[in-house]
């Protein structure tokens, strides 16, 4: 008996080695042609599904009017899922290098980014998440970029935004403190707040566990006389605030970050409870330059949706990486170790313009330099204060 | 002080839904002898036909509330029937794995059948009535009415009523209540029914009031309701009903005074005091083993 489990034991480890080998294989194959492999990861399913579809929507569609060009520099686009788990998007990162990947548009949340950014630095892969906004995913590692704006950026724009136009507001924060995203958010925006003499009246927090009752922390805000409410959340949680404050009859004005952005979407939300909040978004669907109105129309007659911000990263980022192949000269056979190093060299010195912000720059650490704009809901719908 | 009374009464309407809830897990401990992990799930499940009712058939909230009643009942039967029937003769720990397992079923299927995605509940009752400087929105007061209206039908008829009797007899001793004629898998299969049914209005209450719905929606107000039916003494309905209050009450006062991200660890905290003082909950009857 016990040799037989032994025999088995070493027949599954040849069997192992001889599928570890067919993957090696596979994954030293560049693709054919001039056809560069361009992966992308991102919650397709789950709680945040909104965000890693609109990501791969919004990389398709730029991928297929690359193709359209017919140019030199052809792509393909493989989606993976990654439920917004770091371990899970470190699988996915895996099964697109085993694909044949040569770079990488993603991951989509920050988490998964920060977990992936240390294979992919370790890889030489080049990656450039379109919405990974954590200071985390690009620290010291040279060939990971952004192109949304960090955290702490966010936070500190968001100050410097209320400071110039709302100077007197007494400001409430409501922040989820067991996530990066969001803690990070709130401390560089107290820090700005702070210097910019802003008042802030009240904090609350919550975690994952307690993300359904926000009565006490709401309470807490209206009896510290709070007329602006900040939330540096995402909106499945921010819903159930505004859900709550109105039922509590509580009418401050809410200001929310690019978490926010997909509230409209929500499967039953009344979007009329959204009316008047802000969000600091890089991207307005109903901005009226022509490039944002192909983008939106396009989206919406593929997919049924107007696009959020997501889309528009990842549209951005497709095209960034589009850019930089062009001026740095690769071919589609080449390793994705030296399309990574000519990337490198490229994205430092170029400027890009695209629909989340015109004149990007990239500094060598990786964090892009753009300007957030402001939008206020309206009618269910983005437009500039 | 108003902010206080405002503290208390959301501290008095979560309590409300927990007590409900934990008066399902109650029922079922009481009478089966076995933990119902599921019951957070069929919470669920109510929350989802009432949010479908609502949504895409355009029903008004209490028709809603009546079609997530009468699916949630026949859920509890049918998972009674098919998955605890079978293992009545088996030991406690098969049944409880098999509740885990049902738990698992029943929010993997309801990823495939609704989707992973948040949907965004519109309350049964919206609106709120201020007196003073206190606002009470109307689901609290909902909340509330139904949780005792629930707790004293409930009592008068496990103590009044023919199947109540059963129900006692069957929890006291299974085999003398069969040999004086009861027909104990109906009257457990009747224990499923009015928990699924409690679970239901649970759902509908739990979800107007805190407005999110997923596949998960049940579990954390479940493993809460299962700590406050612990808290006043399992398998008793009384104590249920004061485990729930008290438990929503100290999650609201520690969020509010003490700290809102260590305000589950200070209910948890909260219940391993009072196991230690008294193991059997507040108002749990200590039964010496016999051995």
């Amino acid at each position: 008996m016990k040799k037989k489990s032994v025999l088995a034991a070493a027949m599954a480890g040849a069997m192992c080695m001889g599928l570890l080998a067919g993957c090696g294989g596979k994954g030293g194959d560049t693709a054919d042609g001039n056809t560069f492999k361009i992966g992308t990861i991102g919650p397709l399913t789950g709680d945040n599904a909104i965000y890693g579809n609109a990501v791969a929507n919004g990389a398709q569609i730029a991928v297929d009017e690359i193709n359209a060009l017919g140019g030199d520099i052809q792509l393909s686009l493989k989606a993976e899922d990654d439920v917004a788990a770091a371990d899970t998007a470190v699988n996915a990162y895996n099964t697109l290098k085993d694909w044949g990947m040569q770079v990488l548009v993603g991951p989509t949340t920050s988490g998964s980014s920060i977990a992936v950014a240390s294979e992919a630095n370790a890889d030489r892969m080049f990656m450039l998440t379109p919405s990974g906004s954590s200071a985390d995913i690009t620290e010291g590692k040279d060939n990971v970029f952004q192109v949304c704006f960090t955290d702490p950026n966010q936070g500190t724009a968001a100050a410097d935004y209320i400071s110039t136009n709302m100077p007197d507001s007494k400001i409430a924060i409501i922040y989820q403190n067991d996530i990066d995203y969001s803690q990070g958010i709130r401390n560089t925006f107290a820090a700005e707040a702070e210097e910019k003499g802003l008042e802030i009246v009240s904090e609350g927090t919550f975690t994952a566990d307690t993300a359904t009752d926000f009565s006490v922390q709401l309470t807490a805000a209206q009896a510290a006389g709070a007329d602006l409410l900040f939330l540096p959340i995402y909106y499945q949680e921010a819903s159930v605030i505004l859900n709550q404050a109105k039922t509590m009859g509580f009418a401050p004005t809410v200001f929310g970050v690019d978490g926010m952005d997909g509230i409209l979407t929500l499967p039953g939300f009344d979007t009329s409870l959204a009316e008047g909040v802000m969000l600091l978004t890089p991207f307005s669907a109903d901005a009226e330059d022509e490039k944002t109105q192909n983008f939106v129309s396009e989206y919406q007659d593929r997919f049924g949706e107007i696009p959020n911000q997501f889309a528009a990263d990842a549209y951005d980022a497709v095209y960034i990486v589009y850019e930089g192949l062009k001026a740095a000269g690769c071919t589609a056979d080449m390793s994705y170790e030296d399309i990574c190093e000519a990337l490198v060299g490229q994205i430092t010195t170029m400027s890009f313009d695209g629909l989340t912000g015109a004149d990007m720059t990239w500094e060598a650490t990786g964090e892009v330099s753009k300007a957030p704009m402001a939008v206020v809901i309206k009618d269910g719908a983005y437009v500039l204060p | 002080m108003t902010e206080f009374l405002n503290y208390l009464i959301s501290g008095i309407s979560l309590g409300s839904v927990y007590a409900i809830i934990a008066l399902g897990y109650t029922m079922v401990y009481g009478i089966a002898k076995m933990l119902n992990f599921a019951h957070g799930d069929v919470i669920m499940v109510g929350g989802y036909v009432s949010f479908c009712a609502v949504f895409y058939l355009d029903l008004p909230g209490w028709l809603a509330t009546i079609l997530a009643i009468i699916v949630c009942t026949v859920l509890g039967v049918v998972i009674e029937g098919l998955a605890y029937k079978p293992l009545r003769q088996a030991g406690t720990l098969a049944v409880l794995i098999t509740a885990i397992g049902v738990s698992y079923f029943l929010q993997n299927a309801a990823q495939l059948i609704w989707g992973t995605s948040t949907k965004s509940y519109a309350s049964v009752m919206p609106g709120n009535l201020s007196l003073g400087g206190v606002t009470i929105p109307y689901i609290s007061i909902l909340t509330i009415a139904a949780c005792l209206i629930i707790m004293v039908v409930l009592t008068q008829f496990i103590n009044r009523s023919k199947l109540g009797k059963a129900m006692r007899a069957c929890s006291e001793d299974k085999g003398a209540a069969q040999l004086m004629g009861i027909h104990v898998n109906r009257t457990i299969s009747m224990t499923f029914a009015i928990g699924s049914a409690l679970a239901a209005i649970a759902g509908v209450l739990l979800c107007s009031s805190y407005t999110t719905l997923n596949p998960t929606t049940g579990s954390m107000p479940g493993i809460k309701a299962f700590t406050a039916a612990v808290f006043g003494g399992i398998g008793s309905i009384p104590g249920a009903f004061l485990g729930g209050i008290l438990l929503g009450v100290i999650e609201s006062m520690a969020k509010a005074y003490l700290s809102s991200a260590l305000a589950n660890s200070i209910v948890f905290a909260v219940l391993i005091i009072v196991l230690l003082v008294r193991p059997a909950g507040l108002l749990g009857k200590y039964v010496p083993e016999k051995v």
